[in-house]
């Protein structure tokens, strides 16, 4: 006599049905956990700055030992720093991540330069900071400058530009390299008219993202560089670099650590809206590389 | 003329190889140099009223003091590794489940929503951590618990964590993308429901890549020093409650190096704790390589 | 120059990957202005073979290359200009291989890799490549189209009027019909019928019988190693120098 098959889930099916939807509802659970401190800490930092978030915060320089008046200064040093720091990293980073994914032949030069490079990207920030000061402001004599603090920050972006640049590069099929080697052209050549143009987009994203990065930093210019207050032109081009070289500079994020944890008197508004305008400024770089990526992908060319 | 470009060509070439081969050697010199100048910078304290047992051993930290200064590291090394161990508790359950539920369970486009808010997560700054830590989170202990500060060991782990789920969540959901389908085909076609697939299948098979992501968060862990030094408060203990202040070995350098007289012993020693905690991150980096490359760097299935 | 004479000689050939031998002492000599196949089971060489004559093989990691490989009697791999070297042989892959380009542009790469700015020039070379390669009538009113949007056999085509942009002396194509429909390999092996008397042809055959079709001398290569080389009548007959020859055309095994 033949059993009857049935589709109807017996006693086993329904407990591993439950476990199932525990796990989902916890993963679901998790992921939420992590919207939700992002859109709490945000909407809870806007909240807490609304009273000083006005156009003057971001154009007026500080006043009053930095009590009150608006951010500029820090603001334009940050920016002036990152700039300069990215205008030594990014030739440097892309040029070495060509070396490894173009020229380097497989062998031990090629993986130790590997390890170097995650190595390089492991150091901790504050101990890029120690670098910096033993070897930039005291060893070089830069002083505490926006150049000290800008080598010591493009060390830092260093290895992950070279590291983004390798994905961007193997993502051009071998293919088209070996077409044009085919046709006579040059290694150089090759990589200069096919492979970089094919790959610039995610090598810019990488660029991009380490802007945000260096803009957010502290500890690599703690030292080097930055200081509380530096009295700067506010009116007229020089406003937007105040800063020479061998300067020290205001910069945000330390202007943030500073007034919420080492000075008194500083209203709680001014406080959170230094923390929104930083937060904001590294948003909105982000949102670049974002939109960069985004754009790559739907314009695809292979 | 067609001549002469080509030419030119020809001969710039060998200049921009040796360029790029100059740029790719680069990153070797540089962590070389890096190594050494903070190991160099660091060694003589040891000949100059820096004990190796003490530093080692003892919980004394008084760098300043003018009858004998003391330079034992242990409670920062302890508060160090307190801070990273309790964060880790709290991100990894939390970032390996929410890397399974993005990688096995949710929609493509929920999918893209959460990668990008991961990604913002992950670029929100330390020292903006480490504010929402002295600002927020430090009144919020306060009121909870009726201590008598709130900046301590918990604000410091909870902000610390907040700052390593990202890294973890998306290393992790990587490395469970990497499984290939056809071990997921298998498992569902064998009647498993998706946790199982997961539990049993995925997790095993991906097991390398997860643990290379944990390694990861813990390298960033270590190696944090705004948000834990404006978060875990001043005191240089061994911690006995989650209530305690401590100091970290990041935060010790950043808060007393502005104060040293270049070349000093305190200077210097200084440099001896960023020797360790460079050791420390070397170490779990190179680990977290190793686990996900092997020792010759092929890549593992 | 004359037909027939030698254009190309490999003199005991070796070539190893790393310590695993691809080929074993090689020795062909392949004449000016004929079609020249060379057939063999998977893995034989063949394409190591066509690296060799254009010097790529130096691209590929870890390989080794001795003996001498000779072009009217230079050395290619002492050549000082191996761009110029390598612009004197046009490259067709298996695999068809439209560059992220306009069609034009594809077409255009190799002229103006060389220097070539001239914009009439350039519009003569492509048209006279697309032409070359069957491929004119189709594109001629979309010359601004990317080369990775064509179809399959669209891209052979291209790869060939690429390959042929440079005016090489010598054209090699690897095994060129295997991802392309018969109709569009019957075209091009007319159009390579026809450009023999100005080119020495090298052919990687697709099968054997395309060997049969198209060639004037073959040579079967195995496990890297040149089993026979001789006139295509001979190869084919019910007496070639090898028993090996006889089984593999007939295809008993490979």
């Amino acid at each position: 006599m033949t059993a009857r098959v049935s589709f109807v889930a017996g006693a086993v099916e329904r407990r591993k049905q439950a476990i199932d939807r525990l796990a989902r509802a916890f993963g679901f659970a998790a992921a939420t956990l992590l919207i939700a401190p992002l859109v709490a800490v945000i909407g809870y930092l806007l909240v807490q700055a609304w009273p000083a978030l006005t156009w003057s915060l971001v154009v007026e320089n500080p006043a009053r030992f930095m009590t009150a008046g608006g951010l500029w200064a820090p603001l334009v040093g940050t920016i002036d720093v990152v700039v300069f720091s990215l205008a030594i990293a990014a030739p440097v980073g892309v040029l070495a991540g060509i070396y490894l994914n173009e020229y380097a032949r497989d062998g031990w030069l090629k993986r130790l330069v590997q390890l170097a490079v995650m190595n390089l990207a492991g150091i901790p920030s504050i101990v890029h900071g120690l670098f910096g000061v033993g070897a930039f402001v005291l060893a070089a004599g830069f002083g505490r400058s926006v150049l000290a603090a800008s080598c010591t920050l493009a060390i830092m972006t260093l290895p992950v530009i070279i590291t983004s640049t390798t994905e961007a590069l193997a993502s051009v099929p071998m293919a088209f390299r070996e077409a044009c080697w085919n046709v006579g052209a040059s290694r150089w050549q090759t990589v200069r008219t096919m492979v970089l143009p094919n790959a610039m987009g995610g090598i810019l994203t990488g660029i991009i993202l380490q802007v945000s990065r260096a803009a957010g930093e502290t500890a690599p210019i703690l030292f080097t560089g930055a200081v509380f207050y530096v009295a700067i032109p506010d009116r007229g081009l020089a406003a937007f670099f105040p800063y020479g070289i061998r300067d020290p500079f205001m910069a945000l994020s330390y202007h943030l650590f500073v007034i919420s944890s080492q000075v008194t008197g500083v209203s709680d508004s001014l406080q959170y809206a230094t923390a929104v305008l930083l937060v904001l400024l590294v948003l909105s770089v982000n949102a670049v590389s974002i939109a960069v990526r985004y754009r790559l992908r739907s314009r695809a060319r292979w | 003329m067609k001549r002469i470009a080509h030419a030119l060509d020809a001969a710039s070439e060998p200049i921009v190889e040796a360029v790029i081969r100059l740029c790719g050697w680069s990153a070797i010199g540089l962590v070389v140099a890096i190594l050494a100048f903070v190991v160099a910078q660091g060694l003589p304290a040891f000949a100059n009223g820096l004990d190796l047992r003490e530093f080692l051993t003892s919980v004394n930290w008084r760098p300043d003091s003018p009858v004998k200064p003391q330079f034992g590291m242990l409670a920062l090394l302890t508060g160090s590794l307190a801070v990273m161990l309790l964060a880790m508790a709290i991100a990894v359950p939390i970032g390996i489940a929410a890397s399974i539920y993005i990688s096995e369970y949710c929609a493509p486009s929920t999918r893209e929503l959460l990668k990008i808010v991961i990604e913002l997560l992950a670029a929100i700054p330390s020292v903006v951590w480490g504010f929402i830590g002295y600002a927020v989170l430090g009144p919020i202990i306060m009121r909870v618990t009726d201590a008598a500060i709130g900046i301590n060991l918990l604000n410091g782990a909870i902000i610390l964590a907040l700052m390593s789920v990202p890294i973890i969540v998306s290393v992790g959901e990587d490395a469970l993308r990497a499984v290939p389908d056809s071990y997921r085909e298998a498992a569902l076609a064998l009647g498993a429901s998706r946790w199982q697939v997961a539990w049993a299948v995925l997790l095993p098979g991906a097991r390398n890549g997860l643990l290379a992501a944990v390694l990861l968060g813990v390298g960033r862990a270590i190696g944090e020093t705004m948000a834990v030094l404006m978060a875990t408060g001043h005191a240089v203990q061994i911690p006995h409650s989650l209530l305690d202040p401590v100091r970290t070995l990041t935060a010790t350098i950043a808060a007393e190096l502005g104060e040293t007289v270049a070349g000093g012993t305190h200077y210097r020693v200084l440099f001896v704790l960023g020797s360790v905690l460079m050791l420390m991150s070397l170490a779990v980096n190179l680990t977290a390589e190793w686990i996900v490359h092997g020792i010759r760097g092929r890549d593992a299935a | 120059m004359p037909a027939g004479d030698t254009h190309v000689v490999f003199d005991h050939v070796s070539v190893d990957y790393g310590g695993k031998p691809a080929l074993v002492d090689v020795s062909v000599a392949i004449p000016r202005h004929r079609i020249f196949a060379i057939i063999g089971p998977a893995r034989s060489g063949k394409t190591t073979l066509l690296k060799c004559i254009n010097r790529t093989i130096e691209f590929v990691p870890r390989a080794r290359v001795r003996g001498t490989v000779t072009i009217d009697g230079e050395d290619v791999f002492a050549a000082r200009d191996a761009g110029a070297l390598r612009r004197r042989i046009g490259m067709v892959f298996p695999l068809p291989v439209g560059l992220p380009l306009s069609v034009y542009d594809n077409v255009a790469y190799a002229p103006r890799i060389a220097g070539v700015r001239n914009r009439a020039e350039l519009d003569d070379v492509v048209e006279r490549c697309l032409r070359q390669a069957v491929l004119w009538d189709e594109v001629k009113d979309r010359l601004d189209l990317l080369g990775t949007r064509l179809s399959g056999g669209q891209q052979q085509r291209l790869t060939i009027a690429r390959a042929l942009s440079h005016q090489p002396e010598i054209l090699c194509l690897n095994r060129f019909s295997i991802a392309i429909d018969p109709l569009t390999t019957m075209k091009i092996e007319d159009v390579l019928l026809d450009l023999k008397s100005r080119l020495t042809i090298v052919v990687v055959a697709s099968q054997v019988q395309q060997a049969r079709r198209l060639a004037d001398r073959v040579m079967f290569l195995n496990a890297g190693r040149v089993v026979e080389a001789g006139d295509t009548e001979a190869m084919f007959s019910e007496h070639p120098q090898s028993p090996l020859t006889y089984e593999y055309v007939r295809g008993h095994f490979g």
